[in-house]
């Protein structure tokens, strides 16, 4: 770990301020990955803005019938809350399914959204990783083990996977993230527009601009319909993703649907959703058309199209 | 003492104590946080820098150059000790790999350099600012399947080759000839390698956390050109070790360095990302086995073909092990084929040779019996031998193998099991059950102790043995308490240290049954010096109850060795009859059901059994915990753990434990543990053998057993994930 200056904010814009103004600086809230990364020197910047005492830890109703998430609240609070468990339960389930009861009690909404991945080779800094350096090459597409990683949205640079439960289950809930920046503006991103994908510059991974900080992320009215989050590993639990799926599903057999452990990010097609009534063969079939998966994650096709016939079936008990 | 017949009633069969159920007497010191554990031992030596290990980024090649310029301006830094300033240290000869010196890189994250500062902080954080040039030789191959179809014409000299298993297996009207894999495993022990070095009046003080103390002694002496006069270990607590702490690994080597570098003491943990390539594995096995039988079932030839990972000089995991001697058969040949590749060192890991060759060779039984019709029980029953299959005139001293199948065929509810792969279904979950034999050996080494009483009628016990989790403290202070009359908490067990007499060590399943030998020697003796300071026969004395009675006499302990202690020293050394004529061995039998997701195939766990045979347990609590530590270990290697061979580069990819999965909780279902009631005379006085390693053996197989009949679809290539089968798993209607 490199030596670092460290600051706590006094409110979202300073913090904002701060790290417009300071090259090499990082928000810390939780810390639960971003201090990991900083002891191996994946991460190394010089300045940390503590935002824990912003508040921001609290979920309030929106005006237009949902909700409104502080970038704070932890994953455990956030999982427990009575409204999420009533009206939006895929989330609660996809946060359950996610790290450790002490991991959850400390990651936060916002940090679990630039949370980042866990390919082994951008973990192993003897590796070429274009993320980590940009034209470094890719270590995992170069030969190396890929079981975990994407199949599809990659590209010839980089074949991670963006790690977080959270997130899809956000994706399905049609969320956006809030933003303020330094100059005290602010904008409301789609959940679907946050991630970026990554071309030639995998080392870019959200639409967020220097400084550019998030308070909330916000749900729209509850979906309603069954929810599901089911969510695929090799051990029961502690382990990321092979595939996850996250599911609502209405009464007609209709619904939404997004895939984790597949894609850089999210992974949702609404167009592809309209093929639900017609069966998880029928949604795949677009939902991952354009897939380029390698022979070590071949199977995620298979797995992923299973899942969601899994899911479609408890849907229908 | 000498072992030189079987053992005939003594003292130690009493029973008061051994043999009964007893908690860790260290227990209560884990579970506050306060035993001492090698990287916390902040008050053995004043004024302690720490040290950071800088490894090697390449597999194969020499290094070039190495710029610590930076490094050795950073804050707080004391010292850079790199591998170029010194030629190559000597090894011990267990050690396959060099340890550090010298330019010749040898695996990926070798040892070559450490960082030392005054705080962790500011050593981690240097060793990231090294350079290091190499010229990498990209020629090797790290892909053993590709290795092992290179050297499949290679002229191998048999392990063992016993009358004419071609011909046999060529007649035999039943058979199978079917190819198994294993992954590289990762012991995964949850306290890193850590060691504290201080050099001082010419001897060098290593506190550690090693399972062999005298090994390791001698091999730090020889690293150093030291007599091992000069050479201390203190060993006392251990936070796992599987066989990964068995030798002297980079810890202690650079630690050492540093600490003769500076003039101060110095301490070096391994990071967790570099213990998987740094450290050892269980090697990769590919394993043929063939198996031929008459046509009620009967073996008439076994072979075992076992080719494996080794760096230059090693012996790979020598996966042919339990077919030698586990079941009948008059026509038998074992191959074993170590290829040399640069990949890190494969060496002991919990049952070496035994868990890996019954992962394959237990998967094979049930296939056998699937091809004959047969219960697989009944097949494992009917090829029961209590002969050495190989030499029928060494008979097994006590083998009740057949009792485990059967008391846990019944404790299962065997007769119940589903009959047809894929024909059970509990919801979305395909139910199937699965069995396997276990086999593991029961050496026993020579093992030395020290028991003194005390002026209050206490009893010290010291002996350079380990605890390494696994419940040595408990059973020596037992067997002192037995022997000596005295309760388990008036005996007071000192271990780990090299200052005291050597002992077996905790290794290849022989530490309790030989430590605690070592301690029934050393009692022996001192029961000698209670019987001349009472001018009594020894062989009359009565020790009950922290009293002594001879003559119609009893008088407390308590005094009786006036103000001093009252001393004696011995060690138990073991004759060749255990060997020569006699095959010693454990055994068990696993029972397991699994679920598997219909749909996804997630695998997982409902149920274990296990049933043991291994002579007199010392401690039902602490012989079930090491049961069920290896039950849960034998899950992780059936379904989830393997280090990932980067094959390009040469490498274990899955060097942490986010990426190397072990079970956690939720995938350790009920355990069930069954120990037979029995003695083995022919193997310590105290008539024990070991159950540590036996726990893990055939537990695999069982699993995989268990999944194959629950889905219909067989997979040999460890370990069984989902990408493996599902592709042939018949989506539900």
């Amino acid at each position: 770990m490199r030596a670092f200056t460290y600051e706590r904010a006094a409110s979202p814009r300073q913090a904002a301020q701060a790290a417009a103004s300071t090259d090499h600086a990082r928000f810390i809230a939780g810390g639960t990955n971003l201090l990991d990364l900083m002891k191996i020197e994946v991460e190394t910047p010089t300045h940390l803005i503590d935002v824990n005492g912003l508040g921001l830890d609290t979920i309030e109703a929106t005006e237009e019938g949902g909700l409104r998430i502080g970038a704070l609240v932890r994953n455990t609070d956030l999982a427990a809350d009575q409204r999420v468990r009533r009206d939006y339960a895929v989330l609660t389930r996809a946060l359950v399914a996610g790290a450790s009861g002490q991991l959850r009690n400390k990651a936060t909404t916002g940090g679990n959204l630039l949370q980042r991945t866990r390919c082994p080779y951008f973990y192993d800094t003897n590796m070429p990783c274009n993320k980590r350096r940009p034209g470094a090459g890719c270590a995992a597409l170069d030969g190396g083990a890929s079981r975990q990683l994407a199949i599809i949205g990659a590209s010839e640079h980089c074949i991670a996977t963006h790690p977080s439960d959270m997130a899809v289950a956000l994706r399905v809930l049609d969320a956006r993230v809030e933003t303020v920046d330094a100059r005290g503006g602010g904008r409301s991103i789609p959940l679907a527009d946050f991630h970026t994908l990554p071309g030639d510059t995998p080392h870019i991974e959200t639409v967020l601009e220097k400084g550019e900080f998030i308070t909330a992320v916000t749900l729209p009215r509850p979906p309603g319909g069954k929810h599901f989050y089911h969510k695929v590993r090799d051990r029961a639990s502690y382990a990321f993703a092979l595939v996850s799926v996250a599911a609502v599903v209405q009464p007609d057999g209709s619904g939404r649907v997004a895939l984790g452990g597949v894609a850089p990010k999210p992974w949702r097609d609404e167009q592809a959703e309209a093929a639900l009534p017609r069966g998880a063969g029928a949604v795949m079939a677009k939902l991952l058309d354009g897939a380029r998966p390698t022979p070590e994650n071949r199977f995620k096709v298979t797995l992923a199209e299973r899942t969601l016939a899994a899911v479609l079936a408890e849907a229908k008990e | 003492m000498r072992f030189d017949q079987p053992a005939d009633p003594n003292v130690a069969d009493q029973g008061k104590v051994l043999g009964r159920p007893r908690t860790r007497i260290d227990g209560p010191l884990k579970t506050t946080g306060t035993a001492p554990y090698a990287y916390e031992r902040h008050d053995v030596a004043p004024g302690q820098l720490v040290g950071y290990p800088v490894v090697s980024a390449i597999a194969k090649g020499r290094i070039t150059a190495m710029d610590t310029r930076a490094a050795k301006k950073a804050p707080g830094v004391v010292a850079v000790v790199t591998t170029l300033d010194m030629e190559r240290l000597p090894k011990a000869k267990m050690n396959v790999v060099y340890l550090f010196g010298g330019r010749e890189i040898q695996h990926y994250h070798q040892a070559i350099a450490v960082v030392v500062a005054e705080t962790f902080e500011q050593a981690r954080a240097a060793a990231a600012l090294v350079r290091t040039d190499y010229d990498e030789d990209r020629g090797a191959s790290y892909d053993l399947a590709e290795q092992r179809q290179a050297h499949l014409d290679d002229e191998v000299e048999p392990a063992s080759r016993v009358g004419d298993f071609e011909r046999a297996f060529a007649d035999a009207p039943v058979k199978l000839d079917a190819t198994y894999s294993t992954p590289g495993q990762c012991h995964a022990q949850m306290e890193p390698h850590a060691s504290i070095a201080e050099w001082k009046d010419g001897t060098l003080t290593l506190w550690t956390a090693n399972q062999m103390v005298e090994w390791s002694r001698q091999a730090l002496g020889k690293a150093f050109d030291l007599p091992p006069e000069k050479v201390r270990l203190d060993s006392p607590y251990i936070g796992g070790g599987f066989g990964v702490k068995l030798f002297l690994r980079a810890d202690a080597i650079l630690a050492a360095v540093a600490a003769r570098e500076t003039g101060r003491p110095v301490k070096v943990a391994l990071p967790r990302p570099m213990i998987a390539n740094n450290a050892t594995h269980r090697g990769l096995t590919i394993q043929r086995i063939r198996i031929g039988t008459d046509r009620d079932g009967r073996i008439t030839a076994i072979g075992h073909d076992n080719t494996t990972n080794t760096p230059p000089g090693g012996g790979g995991e020598e996966a042919t092990i339990p077919t030698e001697h586990f079941y009948a058969g008059a026509h038998r040949l074992l191959v074993h084929r170590p290829l040399e590749m640069h990949l890190p060192e494969s060496n002991a890991m919990r049952a070496p040779g035994d868990t890996a060759g019954q992962m394959a060779l237990e998967i094979a039984m049930d296939e056998m019996a699937e091809r004959l019709d047969m219960d697989p029980v009944a097949f494992r029953v009917l090829n029961d031998t209590q002969v050495d299959p190989g030499k029928p005139e060494r008979r097994f001293s006590e083998r009740h193998f057949v009792e485990c199948l059967r008391r846990g065929a019944d404790e299962f509810g065997w007769s119940h099991r589903n009959r047809r792969p894929g024909d059970r279904r509990d919801g979305v979950w395909l139910i199937g059950h699965g069995m396997a034999g276990a086999y593991r050996g029961a050496p026993a080494q020579a093992s030395g102790a020290r028991v003194a009483l005390r002026p209050d009628g206490s009893v010290r016990v010291d002996t350079d043995m380990t605890d390494i989790g696994t419940g040595s403290y408990t059973i020596i202070a037992q067997t002192a308490a037995e022997m000596l009359g005295v309760s388990v908490d008036a005996v007071e067990v000192g271990l780990g240290d090299s200052d005291s007499p050597v002992s077996a060590g905790s290794g290849g399943q022989w530490g309790a049954a030989s430590a605690t030998a070592g301690v029934y020697a050393a009692c022996v003796a001192l029961r000698e010096r209670i019987a001349e300071r009472l001018g009594a026969d020894a062989a009359t004395l009565e020790l009950v109850d922290g009293q002594v009675r001879h003559g119609g006499e009893t008088r407390p302990l308590a005094g009786l060795a006036g103000d001093r202690d009252l001393v004696a020293e011995d060690k138990i050394e073991f004759g060749d009859f255990r060997d020569k004529d006699y095959v010693l061995a454990t055994f068990g039998a696993h029972f397991v059901e699994v679920g598997v997701h219909a749909y996804t195939g997630e695998i997982r766990v409902r149920r274990q059994l296990a049933v043991c045979d291994a002579g007199r347990i010392l401690n039902p609590i602490t012989a079930r915990s090491q049961v069920i530590g290896g039950m849960t270990m034998g899950v992780g290697a059936a379904l989830m753990e393997e280090l990932k061979v980067d094959t390009r580069r040469g490498f274990f990819a899955t060097h942490d434990l986010a990426s190397y999965e072990v079970p956690v909780h939720a995938d350790v279902p009920e355990q069930t543990v069954i120990f037979l009631e029995g003695e083995d005379p022919y193997s310590t006085p105290l008539k024990a053998k070991g159950v540590g390693e036996l726990g893990i053996c055939g537990v695999s197989a069982a699993v995989a057993n268990a999944v194959y009949n629950a889905t219909g679809v067989r997979v040999r290539d460890y370990p069984i994930t989902l990408d493996k089968f599902l592709d042939q798993l018949p989506l539900p209607a």
